[in-house]
């Protein structure tokens, strides 16, 4: 079959044509993306304020709360008990040679136990809780969702958010802070055991200089950032389990991005929260924080 | 005796007025995204009645189902339960009204983490204020009534074979005394005399008061022996635009006797050139994709 005669002109066209139509699907792409991610967190939204509905709505069932208190709280203690000494001996170790350098070896224990408190401590626990107990719920809630067992409790006209949902998220919620409180002990603990038994930091010095530097409001600073990330965790874990895809690969997506998303999450939290409450402090302590130097 | 208390009866209908049917369904549609799915299926399921919806794979039979239910909630259409629109009820009044029917899941879906026990007692805690004797009472029952050995009632769901689920599901779907049973594909993956155990615990449950039964299935046993009426789904990638998607709507007998081709194809289980178009089918899709 003869082709017909193309000439430049046409063909110049067809590419300028071709070239904008690919700009066009491009940022049709874009804004899809974006409105995909908008409608995320509306839904998001949605399903916190159903959850919040059901705290208000109905009494909670002590067999029902209690197991979910034991996973989250009871089962993670170790673990965050034990990455807490970790991370309070790996803050000695980093300091010690620039506090050594400007003679400053005994005031150790008020950088570390300042960094622990503040924002150490909060966010290993939220970390440990979201790799732990997030990845866990979003897998568990996924498989009830590809098995049917959500669908079967809404047919015997139970409500799967004041089931499945509420306990989870009142444990993380109410039990992050205790987990906040072991981080920080455990790893002001191992700042003090590296620095007295290893690098030879005289008791007195330390434990007077942290007095003097960390005071009940940079403890209560973590504390109080610790419930926004339980409700994160939690919120954003369940929520990734209801909406699961099918089988093995839709459920293990939720787990993956149960952790993901609760950890950007908390750090994007960490941050304003913060931000926030630095002016807090400032606010009420014009003078600034103490001076190291 | 329903053991949750129902929505106050309403008086006797007058001389030649009409009862509202146990459940309807009127002008459903459903898509999901660009899919359809379910196109103006109408349907009307007097009290009393076991109602058997069959099809091949695919052609929307389960997603009708939870629809009755509300568990999806239709594109387009109503469905009525004795009267009542679900579409309008609010979150607690769809619930109560759910305590009315008993749903037989696939797979049964009984919660991984509780006891068999535990699992059928969840609607009688749910919902009523029964004491844990009375509780126990009535589960010793179901589980006498589905035919399960008291030992199975510490065990998790997870330890029992797929005959022992099913009934186990059925003994939960039953807990509260529904007057209306959906069954969503009670006998796949059994074998053949556990598949007519189940057929015949369908019409046990029927017999227990006017109980009203829809049966989704596959299986032309189970949908011969206990069908009062059947309804028969079409694919909608397989209809024409207009074309109705039920291609049939009467009772065993008349099934039996059907001469459309469709019909026939199906009761006798005939694969007929469909291996053809669904490598055809595939072949132009991989076509498309390419280019």
């Amino acid at each position: 079959m003869a082709s017909a005669p193309v000439s430049p002109s046409s063909l110049a066209a067809g590419a300028a044509r071709g070239l904008s139509d690919w700009i066009a699907d491009r940022i049709a792409d874009l804004g899809a993306l974006l409105l995909d991610r908008v409608a995320a967190i509306g839904d998001v939204a949605i399903f916190a304020c159903r959850t919040a509905g059901w705290i208000l709505a109905r009494r909670q069932r002590r067999d029902v709360l209690v197991p979910a208190f034991y996973q989250i709280g009871v089962l993670s203690l170790p673990v965050v008990a034990l990455t807490g000494l970790f991370i309070g001996m790996v803050l000695a170790v980093q300091s010690y040679a620039q506090f050594k350098a400007l003679g400053l070896q005994t005031r150790l224990g008020s950088v570390i136990n300042l960094s622990l408190v503040r924002e150490l401590g909060p966010v290993l626990a939220a970390t440990m809780l979201a790799g732990r107990v997030g990845g866990a719920m979003a897998a568990e809630l996924g498989t009830m969702r590809v098995t049917e067992q959500i669908d079967a409790m809404e047919s015997m006209g139970a409500n799967p958010v004041y089931y499945l949902v509420v306990p989870r998220f009142l444990g993380c919620l109410v039990l992050i802070p205790t987990l906040t409180v072991m981080a920080d002990f455990m790893g002001v603990l191992g700042g003090y055991l590296y620095s007295h038994l290893v690098l030879g930091i005289d008791y007195h010095h330390y434990w007077a200089n942290s007095r003097e530097y960390v005071d009940a409001f940079d403890f209560l600073m973590g504390i109080f950032k610790s419930f926004f990330f339980g409700a994160a965790i939690a919120l954003v874990s369940c929520h990734h389990g209801f909406n699961s895809g099918h089988g093995a690969e839709g459920v293990g997506r939720a787990a993956t991005n149960a952790f993901v998303h609760s950890f950007v999450l908390i750090l994007l939290l960490d941050l304003f929260l913060g931000m926030w409450l630095n002016n807090v402090h400032d606010f009420f302590r014009p003078e600034g924080p103490r001076r190291l130097l | 005796m329903p053991r949750v208390p129902a929505a106050p009866p309403r008086p006797d209908p007058a001389p030649g007025s009409t009862v509202p049917p146990m459940l309807s369904v009127e002008g459903l549609s459903v898509r999901f995204g660009r899919q359809g799915v379910l196109r103006d299926i109408t349907l009307s399921i007097p009290a009393g009645e076991t109602l058997v919806i069959l099809g091949e794979s695919g052609c929307g039979k389960t997603v009708l189902l939870k629809c009755m239910i509300g568990l999806i909630r239709p594109t387009v259409g109503t469905v009525r339960f004795e009267g009542q629109s679900l579409a309008r009820q609010g979150e607690r009044a769809l619930a109560h009204l759910r305590t009315r029917y008993g749903f037989v899941f696939q797979g049964a879906a009984l919660f991984d983490s509780l006891s068999i026990a535990d699992n059928i007692a969840f609607p009688l805690r749910e919902h009523t204020r029964l004491a844990a004797a009375e509780i126990g009472a009535i589960v010793d029952e179901l589980l006498a009534e589905v035919g399960l050995p008291p030992t199975v009632k510490h065990k998790k769901p997870v330890e029992l074979s797929g005959g022992m689920r099913k009934r186990a599901g059925l003994a939960r779907a039953l807990a509260l005394d529904p007057p209306l049973v959906l069954y969503d594909e009670p006998t796949t993956g059994l074998d053949p005399i556990m598949s007519d155990v189940i057929n015949e615990l369908i019409l046990r449950v029927k017999g227990r008061g006017r109980v009203t039964s829809v049966v989704v299935t596959h299986d032309m046993h189970t949908a011969r022996k206990v069908a009062d009426r059947i309804v028969m789904l079409h694919p909608l990638s397989r209809l024409a635009a207009d074309a109705p998607q039920i291609v049939f709507n009467g009772t065993p007998a008349d099934l039996d006797h059907s001469r459309d081709p469709r019909i026939r194809q199906f009761i006798e289980g005939r694969a007929g050139n469909r291996l053809t178009e669904l490598r055809d089918a595939a072949a132009l899709a991989a076509g498309e994709g390419a280019a």
